[in-house]
Parts: C-alpha cells; structure tokens; sequence
C-alpha cells in the first residue's frame, strides 16, 4: 500500500483548474491519497464529481467557511489510469509505470555476498515479466556493475529498456570503479539529475 | 497565443447569478415614462420604447470574455450573442455599437482586427449597421455589442406570455457551457468543439424570420442563465408553467460526459442557486448540470400554439435550423415542470 499523500491547493482557482490538476496528479500516480484544498463550493461539487468519476474514494474535511479539504484514493487494480480518460490530445500512453528504482550495491541486502548478488538478479528478472515496469532505474556504488559488460542482469536490463524503462548509471561510480567504457546498457547520469528524479515522485530503494 | 488564455470566465458564464442581479435591481425604480414599454424590471430580453403608434426601439447588450481562441470566430459569436435578444422579440436590427476591452500589451492589434471583423460579418449578414462604439484597455480582453432594433411593439414576442396548450420549441442544442470547459480541461473531442463554435457562430435570423409567419405565444434566447434559468422566466407570467422533456432536448455531442468528470462552469452553479426554486419535478444533479449550463450564443426558446407547430417546425427544418420539440406549455404559473 502506498502511504505517500500528494497535497495540492485548488485555492483561488477558478473552474475548471481545480478538476485539472486532480486529472493530471492521477494520472501521474505515485502516491497513494491525493488531498486537495479548496474553497470555492463549485471547485468542491465539480472534485466530488470528478472523483466519482475516476472511482476514487473520496473524503471531506470541512475547514472554516468555505474552505475545504477533499482526499481521494485512487482505485487499487491496475494503477490509476483506466479511470481517467487520456486528453486526446495528449501523447500516447505507455504501459510504463511512475516508479524510480535506487539501485545503490550489485546485490541486495547485506550478509552472504552470493545471495545478495543472486536476488538482485531474480529481481531484476522477475521485473522484466511484470506488468507494470518501472519508469527510471538509478544506479549508484556498486549497483553499476549490473550495466557492464559481463554482468549476469545485463540481459534483463536491456529487456527493460526496451519496455521503455531508462537506465541511468552514476558516472562518479562508473569513473570511481574504472567501468566507464565498459558501460553496456543505458546512460551516464550525475548527482544533480539523480537527486532530481529521486525527488520528483515515489522512489524506492533496493539494495 | 490562446485568447482565453487571458479570461477567468468566458462566454455567457462570466454573468453574474440572477439572484445577485435580482438582489442589485431590487427597489430601483425610474419615472413611468409613457413611451416606455419594457424596461429592466420586467426581465425582459431587451428594452421596449414606443416610437410611435407601430413602432418601438428595442435596445440590448451583451459582452463578454473570449470564449474561443480564434479572435475572428469569437467576434463572430459576440455580435451573433448580441443580436440574439433582438431575434427573441421579433424585431428587425438596424444598428450597433461595438463595446472593447483590450490587453494591447499583451495581444497585440492583431486579434483585434479579427476579433472586429469577425463581428461585421455577422452584423452585415444580420443586416445592422455598426455604427462605432468604445474600447478600453484591459488586462482581459472583452468584447460585445450594443444592438438596436425596431418592432411593432403590438406585435413584439415576449418572454413570459403563455398560455395553456403550446408546444416548446427549442432551435439550437445546449451544452456550449460545458464544451467549453472542457476545452479548457484539454479533453474537448474535435466533434463537440466543431459542433459547439458552429452553434453559437451561428444568428438566430433564420430561426426569428421562420417565426415571424407564425404566431409565437412567447419567445426568449437560451444564453447565460441556461435552458431551465430562462424557462423559469418564461412562467413568470399569470396564466400557465411549462414542462421540459429531458430526453428531448438536444445536446452538444459528449456534454454529458464532461457533466459527469465535474467540468462544469462556475455559471451552472449560481443559476441552479438563482432558480432552482422554480423547478418541480427531475430535478436530479445530472439533469440540472445540463439544465443550468449558462449558454452563449443559444437558440431561441418558443411557445408556439399546437395548430402551429408542427409546420413550424417542418419550416425550420427547411430553413436549416436544427430545431426540436422539448416541451409544453401547461401546468400552475411560476413552475417548469421537468420530465
């Protein structure tokens, strides 16, 4: 269950931008309560409405006056977007999910080095047979071994940038490691734009 | 650059609610002037003035923010959106005055000219000669008209006169509140929006001249107030209510959608406030979401006597306006019967 809420204040805007912005937020998913604050009684009727009609659940919180705040949660099955009709003209949707991957070691967990390694590679697998791919996988440390030549996941992690996933190495790790020319899957990334995208929405990390 | 980029409202939704109006108007009073025949207290479409025993001036206004992006198509609705009031009661167009609210800094002159043209087309296709007019500089671009026509006041459709045994006749579809919206919301289809802009692009001269050869009970133009908002004017008269029939009235293509994703204008909510108390019957969210869209550039809503329908309508047909049936006249004085 996803435990991350998203806040967003509708105050002051006029219709239809509060519904608007609930759309957009869904459909970008990565978190599991959307609390949106209002406090015109026509930008509250058309977020009820709206989240009837996306089948979120929806819950109110009146504050003073005709300040309110609505909470929806969106549908469990399936992520959040067959509920909400893409704009037509918006760029075609892929069957990508909002997720970003951390992958800070070659392994996962700590103890017997073999069984790390050995899981992160039944990981990386068994997400290459899933529905719902990550959008970003981010390797740093020794996580950009698994990207080289040689690797045991290299296979798996070109499926998945084939699915659409982006691949990115740290290229202070790859430099620190001497792996730089090695790198056989994805791209070279900074601490700048890791930072940035561990920050822009839901991100786990493995390893 | 995307005119209604610039608006907080648009179209007819920017009105302000028929209570607070109601509420302003209340106890304002001016001299009986003799020659006066209709003024602001009696809700009509426009304001009567004898001129002579035949004769009367019928004055009107209208202006409002874009509601489409194309300057010369939004021209083109705020003149036909003007002219409306004057068709509503029959009378003939004769001149016009244009009112401008410009962001020069912002726009440019360019969607100006077009905005400008656009209108003196459809006042030259509706025969009324722009006589000049007034603008000032805005941070919200606004444009409308002030339209002058001539009628016999004897013989002048008004809103609130029917009686028992008419038929409705309602002769463009509604919904335009909602498409816009929607637009806004970047999830219009190309079908509503194409259907939208051509509704309310288009004059009600036709629709008016077919019922000059018949004799309307009472007529009024679907605009700000929505369909139920100026039915409920209608029945404002002492002798019978009306009734609309739901699975008659004709919408927009995917109105009700966009209804049910709560894209729903601002405007809506204040008519349904301002009137809902006239409404007996269906009155159930979905239904009154459609009822209250506050229209621009609406059709004509008529009472027509049952001998006269039905060939009214076969000549409206004719005259390529999509006109229907959606109701009847009937029922106690002061209350539209939804069905």
């Amino acid at each position: 269950m996803n435990l991350i809420v998203r806040d967003l204040d509708a105050r002051g805007l006029p219709c239809p931008q509060p519904v608007i912005l609930a759309r957009k937020a869904l459909a970008e998913g990565g978190f599991g309560r959307l609390d949106i604050l209002v406090d015109d009684p026509a930008s509250r009727e058309n977020l009820l409405k709206f989240g009837a009609y996306a089948k979120c659940q929806v819950e109110e919180q009146p504050g003073e006056g005709t300040q309110t705040r609505l909470s929806f949660t969106p549908p469990a099955t399936g992520g959040t977007q067959p509920a909400v009709a893409p704009a037509p003209n918006a760029a075609p949707q892929v069957p990508s999910g909002t997720a970003v991957l951390l992958l800070s070691s070659d392994g996962i967990g700590q103890g017997d080095p073999d069984l790390a390694r050995l899981l992160m590679r039944g990981f990386l697998y068994t997400l290459t047979e899933a529905d719902q791919v990550p959008k970003r996988l981010l390797l740093m440390n020794s996580g950009v071994r698994l990207a080289v030549e040689g690797s045991e996941s290299l296979a798996n992690l070109k499926k998945l940038e084939a699915r659409g996933v982006e691949v990115l190495a740290c290229g202070t790790c790859l430099e620190f490691f001497k792996l730089t020319s090695s790198l056989a899957v994805g791209g070279i990334t900074n601490m700048y734009e890791i930072a940035g995208h561990l920050l822009e929405g839901s991100s786990l990390s493995i390893g | 650059m995307k005119l209604t980029d610039h608006t907080r409202f648009s179209g007819c939704g920017a009105k302000l609610g028929p209570g607070v109006l109601e509420q302003a108007l209340c106890g304002l009073v001016q001299p009986a002037y003799p020659e006066l025949l209709a003024d602001f207290s009696g809700s009509e479409d426009a304001g009567l003035f004898r001129l002579g025993p035949h004769l009367a001036l019928v004055q009107t206004v209208d202006f409002f923010p874009p509601i489409v992006d194309d300057p010369h198509l939004f021209g083109r609705i705020a003149a036909a959106n003007a002219l409306s009031d004057l068709y509503a009661m029959g009378a003939r167009p004769i001149t016009a005055l244009a009112l401008v609210c410009h962001p020069l800094k912002a726009l440019g002159l360019e969607p100006l000219k077009a905005m400008l043209a656009g209108g003196l087309e459809a006042l030259v296709e509706a025969g009324c000669a722009l006589l000049g007019g007034h603008s000032i500089e805005d941070p919200e671009p606004k444009l409308g008209y002030a339209v002058t026509g001539l009628v016999d006041p004897e013989r002048a459709w008004r809103n609130n006169t029917l009686l028992p045994g008419g038929r409705l006749l309602l002769t463009k579809p509604i919904g335009t509140g909602l498409v816009n919206m929607a637009l806004r919301a970047q999830c219009a289809s190309p079908e509503a929006q194409a259907a939208a802009e051509h509704s309310m692009a288009t004059l009600n001269k036709a629709a008016a001249e077919v019922l000059a050869r018949f004799h309307p009970m009472a007529c009024t133009d679907v605009t700000g107030f929505g369909l139920a908002g100026h039915a409920a004017e209608m029945v404002s008269g002492e002798h019978c209510g009306l009734s609309l029939q739901l699975d008659l009235i004709p919408l927009l293509p995917d109105v009700e959608s966009y209804a049910a994703m709560g894209l729903i204008p601002e405007g809506t909510y204040r008519n349904r406030e301002g009137r809902l108390r006239f409404l007996t019957g269906n009155t159930s969210a979905s239904a009154l979401d459609l009822l209250f869209d506050p229209q621009t550039s609406g059709g004509l809503l008529v009472a027509l006597p049952d001998s006269e329908a039905e060939a009214a309508l076969l000549a409206m047909k004719e005259a390529g306006v999509p006109a229907s049936f959606i109701g009847e006249t009937g029922g106690p004085a002061g209350l539209v019967r939804i069905v």
